[in-house]
């Protein structure tokens, strides 16, 4: 175990581009592209299968499907139709991330107490203020938590950036196995695996103060 | 295509059969090695949340890092096939000790306290009653498992062992599409089959649960 790598101040200088805080900053920045583009994409696909009920089996099938596509082969697919840049990459890391949040969606729709939705129409709330106000917040958990899920996926995956010559936190795995420098793939793994828990710690936070304290003892 | 698989059919066929065993001789292991940990979690409480952390950390390591850090560990050498099954053990470990703790727990009380009622013994127990009441939870978790598997062994062509993965290498340094899609094809094919063959075996095994 030879920690030389991570503790040498020199390799944690801002104003050095290869420096770990730039590699963790652009990880993050395709860990964060990929789940905005996910959520953008599937979330209104799981809410609105989840509340209608049309189409469920491809929502329970979605995860399955995405679990068995190698990401590593779907990149150099793009890459080789696409050529090298960050596209490729974000497109790979985007179908990963799909799957586990469309489901989370139907899932936490699906699962709603449907006494507390219809109270609400018979409260006399549109459609409208029954999703944003009762449904949404009630499936919130089971969202959420399919949401860490991806987003732990991600940071993980991420690394095969490097791989296809991008940046990223798989640069130290990818360029220390090229020289056979393991204290740098050392580092690479101690900081994507310290970067996955405070992600998922991060997460955990904003999910405590988001979801409503009338379900804290639901979920 | 087909022109591909014709003039390669060798290679596609060496580099299936080294896929398989890399993943499934790991969801083989991480099964043997989950039963007695998601037990111990159960049986003694106070372990169950150091051990769900410490995996889930496990977890979220990536695998090319464990793939190459493990000689390191081992004192195997890096293109020793060892690496990526070891690894994919852990990250098997991982998912199922949890799954087979949460299924253990899900079984209803009542019904474990009228097999001790009965004079069943703890280990006697534990097989014939609880364990079969949960297996519909612990085979989900092994799909789990066994679909991401397959798909992650692939990784291990960047070190120069991955089975399909080295398709995908090959047709990425040569710039050529045709390896990169058969080895994306054939690796989904795998998964699918593998998934189909535990939900199979699901069905046979645990009659009660289609009753519902």
């Amino acid at each position: 175990m030879n920690f030389s790598y991570l503790t040498d101040p020199a390799h944690w200088d801002l104003g050095n581009p290869g420096s770990i805080p730039h590699l963790i900053v652009s990880h993050l920045g395709y860990t964060a592209l990929a789940l905005l583009f996910g959520v953008i994409i599937a979330l209104p696909v799981g809410l609105y299968i989840g509340h209608t009920g049309k189409g469920s089996f491809l929502a329970i099938n979605a995860g399955n499907a995405g679990r068995s596509l190698p990401t590593l082969g779907l990149l150099m697919l793009m890459v080789t139709l696409l050529g090298l840049g960050l596209l490729p990459v974000l497109i790979a890391l985007t179908v990963l991330v799909i799957p586990p949040i469309l489901t989370s969606a139907y899932a936490g729709m699906r699962n709603l107490d449907h006494r507390v939705v219809d109270a609400a129409r018979g409260m006399g709330m549109r459609p409208w203020q029954v999703l944003t106000r009762v449904e949404l917040p009630m499936a919130l958990p089971v969202l959420l938590s399919g949401f860490r899920n991806a987003a732990l996926q991600v940071v993980a995956t991420a690394t095969v950036a490097a791989a296809v010559g991008l940046g990223g936190l798989g640069r130290l795995l990818i360029d220390g196995l090229a020289v056979n420098d393991y204290s740098r793939v050392l580092a690479g793994a101690i900081v994507v695996a310290a970067l996955a828990v405070l992600v998922d710690l991060f997460l955990a936070l904003i999910q405590r103060l988001i979801v409503s304290p009338g379900l804290k003892g639901l979920s | 295509m087909i022109q591909y698989l014709t003039n390669n059919y060798e290679i596609v066929w060496q580099a299936l059969q080294e896929h398989l065993y890399l993943a499934l001789l790991p969801i083989l292991f991480g099964f043997v090695i989950s039963l007695p940990l998601g037990y111990l979690a159960v049986r003694f409480t106070w372990l169950y949340h150091p051990l769900i952390n410490t995996f889930g950390v496990l977890y979220s390591v990536p695998s090319l890092a464990l793939f190459v850090f493990l000689p390191v560990i081992l004192g195997t050498k890096v293109l020793d096939p060892v690496n990526v099954v070891v690894a994919l053990t852990v990250y098997t470990v991982a998912l199922l000790a949890r799954t087979v703790a949460d299924g253990l727990r899900s079984v209803d009380p009542v019904v474990v306290q009228a097999a001790t009622a009965m004079g069943y013994r703890r280990t006697r127990r534990l097989i014939d009653v609880e364990l079969p009441i949960a297996l519909p939870v612990i085979l989900a978790g092994l799909r789990v498992a066994t679909v991401s598997n397959i798909s992650l062994v692939s990784v291990g062509s960047l070190i120069g062992i991955g089975g399909l993965g080295q398709l995908f290498t090959r047709g990425f340094q040569l710039f050529y599409l045709e390896p990169i899609l058969i080895g994306i094809i054939l690796s989904v094919l795998l998964a699918g089959i593998a998934d189909l063959i535990i939900v199979l075996v699901q069905r046979a095994v645990t009659p009660w649960t289609r009753a519902a």
